[in-house]
């Protein structure tokens, strides 16, 4: 059995699902508010001879009619970031608020953490950690590209985060947690993860998801939010982990409202021999055929006293 | 002259009755710096507050952090000192050079080309200052800050780094 086959009688359309996997992913980049409008982006990008379409559920997120904007004097100036565009939304989902302090537990290259830095009007702190120091030098690039100041970056291992270098014994507003995982959900990007494919990949990975979901929840004050998302389809990675943190730590799910536009379907009740909590049919899955992206699993978890 | 750690970030001074390291320039000298050189106010920064790390790399962050801090970041490169001529980053340029009200170079657009490229551009009646200046072009209807560029004998050499150099 193959990755698709592995998933497609899981979606409310095999077909469409298979036949979806198979396309090439769109072309998309996110505007950088901190430094241009969605209207003035459009018009640089035209003049750079690239026609944009806005993805149907925000305007901030453009569909290139070309493979790559790195070339254009928008990107150059930081206006534009080229982000896919189911990766736009954990940062949406997460719904950070200016002023607040935020910890992005897995940060580079720095796609969403940026963004959140966005969302914040470059207000508040966003903590953008990650444990390899290769990344972190293309999550500072593309920090400072972008014009973001609101921004520390730390080099640490996140299961184990600790704000004392930054002089804080404070619990954070918000965490996202973008985990590692098996990337099945960029199959159409990267056709290696089809042949590649792994059907117990995820083994390795789900004890490192677990610990850094599990120390999301314990650094986030009662009432903050935390965000876990991953690319990938795998139960094993996403609802299995979930469940297993909402029965360790004092939290519970968050029902998600989806931007207009967006499709997703809801999180797995059961997969094989696995039995998940019913509230995790309020987390989503994004499938590549429901919007024409790549796949995407997203909880939204509320921290208890 | 005193040597700063690179491992850490260390809080700038607010002006020079405060300062303890001779030779960190202090909050008050950076300001009357982008003041005098560009027109920049002082209050475009009132909400940042500005960190040496390394010798003269400073760094401007928003909102505040303790005195050091040890990470790898805090907030955007800024400008480099603690050297006869001060220089702004390319990074800071392009996202408070909006504010900058003289000393501002403006690029056609095929030498914005070249400028973003990395390469040196003739300009040889040019009424401003010597030295560095902040490289303008117009995108959808207004002005843009590119870059930094380092005028010298009627050229304009681009000081974008490598890294940030592109073939448009």
């Amino acid at each position: 059995m193959g990755l698709v086959d592995r998933y497609a009688p899981v979606t409310d359309d095999p077909d469409a699902f298979r036949a979806a996997c198979r396309r090439p992913l769109p072309t998309t980049v996110r505007v950088n508010g901190l430094k241009t409008t969605p209207a003035a982006a459009t018009a640089a990008l035209a003049d750079a001879g690239v026609t944009t379409t806005p993805c149907t559920w925000s305007r901030s997120v453009l569909r290139l009619d070309t493979e790559s904007a790195g070339g254009t004097l928008p990107y150059y100036l930081g206006w534009i970031h080229g982000q896919e565009e189911v990766s736009c939304l954990p940062a949406h989902i997460l719904d950070p608020q200016p002023g607040e302090t935020i910890v992005d537990l897995a940060a580079a290259p720095g796609g969403k953490a940026t963004q959140l830095a966005d969302l914040m009007d470059d207000t508040g702190t966003v903590i953008a950690n990650d444990v390899n120091l290769g990344r972190l030098s293309a999550l500072r690039h593309n920090s400072e590209r972008l014009g973001v100041t609101n921004l520390v970056v730390t080099h640490q291992d996140g299961r184990h985060f600790s704000q004392k270098p930054l002089g804080s014994a404070d619990a954070v507003d918000r965490v996202l947690v973008d985990a590692p995982c098996s990337c099945e959900g960029t199959l159409r990007k990267s056709p290696h993860i089809v042949a590649e494919w792994d059907p117990h990949g995820h083994r390795g990975l789900q004890p490192v998801q677990t610990d850094l979901l599990g120390r999301a929840v314990e650094m986030t004050r009662p009432g903050g939010v935390v965000v876990y998302a991953t690319c990938t389809f795998a139960p094993e990675e996403n609802e299995a982990v979930v469940d297993s943190i909402l029965s360790s730590h004092p939290c519970s799910i968050d029902r998600i409202t989806l931007p207009a536009g967006l499709e997703a379907a809801p999180g797995l009740q059961r997969y094989d021999t696995m039995r998940f909590d019913d509230s995790l049919r309020e987390t989503i899955r994004i499938y590549p055929h429901q919007n024409d992206t790549g796949g995407f699993y997203v909880a939204r978890l509320r921290v208890e006293g | 002259m005193t040597q700063n750690d690179g491992g850490r970030f260390d809080r700038v001074a607010p002006d020079a009755t405060q300062q303890t390291d001779p030779d960190r320039p202090d909050r008050a000298a950076i300001c009357a710096w982008w003041a005098d050189r560009f027109g920049v106010a002082a209050d475009v920064w009132s909400g940042h507050s500005f960190w040496e790390k390394g010798n003269g790399k400073l760094w401007v962050f928003a909102g505040d952090a303790v005195d050091p801090t040890p990470v790898e970041a805090l907030g955007m490169r800024f400008m480099r000192v603690r050297q006869e001529h001060w220089k702004p980053s390319t990074n800071a340029v392009q996202r408070f050079g909006h504010h900058a009200t003289r000393n501002v170079v403006r690029l056609s657009d095929a030498e914005t080309r070249r400028f973003v490229a990395g390469e040196s551009i003739d300009r040889p009646a040019w009424e401003g200052d010597w030295g560095y200046l902040i490289a303008a072009t117009a995108v959808a209807g207004r002005d843009i800050p590119l870059g930094v560029g380092l005028y010298l004998h009627g050229e304009l050499r681009s000081t974008v780094p490598k890294g940030r150099q592109r073939s448009l």
